[in-house]
């Protein structure tokens, strides 16, 4: 499957540069290069501290890179702000969950759609007929998003009062309600128990395939990765250690040093 | 921030229709509105009096909901806007003869620019630094209403008479009257476009700042701009609030507006309950009443059995008029089901 999109996308969707990242000395990313093609799960694995994390964060603008660069469809993202990321199509979730935990799902999944609406406060304070036309088509996105997520009976309740795996989807709806064409998965299996992140991956791979997505997958769990990815890229300290499908990489000897160590030690 | 968070988080309020988190039902804002209407006609001048001035300060303690319930951000500088906006409506009316109902919306308007500009410096604090550094304006703005190049339009220590205006059409009502209900039509279309706005995708994302700055930027919020507007939009109306106050106080002096005020708007908030609109009034009712009430129940010690009432309220309903309100519905309903 990799192959067969590797040949047919000659321009990757979003392409990581020879990206660098030091943090007063400490290099975090030391010239990791990979492409995401339209379509693709791609897994990005690695221990503790191999730089996953600061990656992720480099895409979602938390972090500026030292050098190198970040493409989107041919365009470089690095001149945004964080709050322009998600109008060129990239969403994300987040690590331990950052939901509104004040507020309702349906108004966590509405504030998903910010970057696709538009309004002014004054418009908003007189409930204009274009703020009404506007929330009335806004509603029925997050409707459908709750029941494609089986959330509906949950959709007034606030947040913060949801079981932890309800609150992953959630979060999953609220990145869905931006359209993304990219969806960043930060360790989406983190707290979940074994059943749980089974139905996650079936879950991930439904989302690709009806809402043609693209994911990349910063993951812990190497069976979820090396289940659902088409494609994955390991790192270890800030380097990229291996790429290929998820067979090339678990078979890879640098790849089984970093996780197990080697035989020496 | 913390405190802010736990007072909404902890609202049992987990089932209820989000719209009804901020506003009121349909019944019980009919229910109050035609109190409002009503209760004017059988009311002594002094009382209707007291009572525009619940509206007015309702309004200012609405504001600072907005900007602290709403966006998550401190402030005890409101007695600042108070104080322009109750300027800006004085020196307008006494200096320059300019019909008093189009005074306030200049008084709006000034003030949100105030507060949108304030707003820029202060992006770069959060919690209590944003306290503190609102604390700072309050302190100095009777000062600088004291400024003696502008003394010649704002009258400096000693201050600005303002003249109360008329009934107009001919009608027969006193001023204070006719005040009151000027005053209650401005403060409902005001909370009506607060509710609005808080239920827009504007106060969406102002809530969702409140709740998480990363992730409402992840979503797309510009977060410096909403935080910015927020403060304008609590500003301009808390200006609003001071030019009504001006107008019917009839009188404007530097020390009316010090952080004293700005204390008793956020301890309105917190006793109507952060985040809960309608809270407002209740708590506005208390920083003009229970002053009172402390003072019949002892002359001398009035500060101290305010202290203790105060004490109580927050002891017993830890999230204000907000939590009676919710307890009081559940009590409703346990009485239907039985």
């Amino acid at each position: 499957m990799t192959q067969v999109q590797l040949a047919q996308g000659t321009s990757p969707l979003l392409a990581v540069r020879d990206v660098s990242v030091v943090f007063g000395g400490i290099v975090a990313l030391n010239g990791v290069s990979f492409d995401m093609h339209k379509g693709q799960i791609l897994g990005l694995i690695g221990p503790n501290g191999a730089g996953k994390t600061t990656l992720f964060n480099c895409l979602s603008r938390l972090y500026q890179p030292s050098s190198g660069d970040i493409l989107m469809e041919g365009a470089s993202i690095l001149k945004r702000p964080p709050h322009r990321i998600a109008e060129i199509g990239i969403g994300r979730t987040f690590q331990n969950v950052a939901l509104f935990p004040n507020l309702s799902v349906m108004d966590n999944v509405r504030v998903g759609t910010h970057a696709r609406t538009s309004s002014d406060i004054i418009s908003d304070s007189l409930r204009l007929a274009w703020i009404r036309r506007g929330e009335s088509s806004v509603n029925k996105k997050v409707h459908e998003i709750l029941s494609y997520l089986d959330l509906e009976e949950v959709a007034h309740t606030t947040v913060s009062g949801l079981p932890f795996g309800t609150q992953k989807r959630v979060e999953l709806a609220r990145a869905l309600a931006a359209d993304p064409k990219i969806l960043l998965l930060d360790e989406p299996a983190g707290g979940l128990n074994h059943e749980e992140v089974y139905i996650l991956g079936d879950l991930i791979r439904k989302i690709r395939d009806e809402r043609h997505m693209t994911v990349l997958l910063v993951e812990h769990h190497m069976g979820l990765v090396m289940s659902i990815a088409d494609h994955v890229v390991a790192l270890n300290f800030g380097k990229k250690l291996a790429e290929g499908t998820p067979a090339q990489v678990q078979a890879d000897p640098d790849v089984i040093k970093a996780y197990l160590g080697s035989k020496d030690q | 921030m913390s405190a802010v968070e736990d007072v909404v988080t902890e609202a049992p309020a987990v089932e209820a229709v989000p719209k009804r988190a901020m506003t009121l039902g349909t019944g019980t804002s009919v229910v109050v509105l035609l109190l409002l209407l009503v209760v004017p006609v059988f009311a002594k001048n002094f009382v209707i009096f007291q009572l525009t001035q619940l509206l007015y300060l309702g309004l200012a303690v609405l504001a600072l909901n907005i900007l602290t319930g709403g966006s998550g951000q401190f402030s005890l500088g409101q007695s600042a806007f108070y104080g322009i906006g109750a300027y800006i409506t004085a020196v307008m009316m006494e200096q320059f003869n300019i019909p008093y109902f189009l005074c306030l919306p200049v008084a709006g308007v000034l003030c949100f620019g105030v507060g949108f500009l304030f707003g820029q410096p202060a992006l770069r604090l959060s919690g209590v630094y944003l306290a503190l550094a609102t604390f700072a304006l309050a302190t100095a703005m009777p000062q600088l209403l004291k400024l003696n190049f502008l003394e010649k339009w704002t009258g400096g220590v000693q201050g600005l008479v303002v003249t109360k205006p008329d009934a107009p059409f001919g009608l027969k009502m006193s001023q204070d009257m006719w005040l009151y209900y000027f005053t209650l039509v401005v403060v409902l279309a005001i909370y009506i476009f607060s509710v609005n706005l808080l239920r827009s995708r504007s106060g969406r994302a102002f809530m969702a700042i409140r709740d998480n700055e990363i992730a409402a930027s992840a979503m797309g919020v510009n977060v410096a701009l909403y935080k910015t507007l927020a403060f304008g939009v609590s500003a301009g109306i808390t200006g609003v609030a001071g030019g009504l106050s001006a107008i019917a106080v009839q009188f404007v002096a530097p020390d009316s507006f010090t952080i004293t005020l700005a204390i008793q708007l956020f301890l309105g908030m917190v006793v109507g309950g952060v985040g809960w609109l309608p809270g407002s009034i209740i708590g506005a009712a208390f920083i003009i009443f229970v002053p009172n009430i402390a003072e019949g129940i002892s002359k001398g010690l009035s500060g101290a059995v305010f202290g203790v009432l105060l004490f109580l309220v927050i002891y017993l309903v830890p999230h204000g008029a907000r939590q009676v309100a919710i307890l009081g519905q559940q009590f409703a309903s346990r009485l239907r089901k039985n």
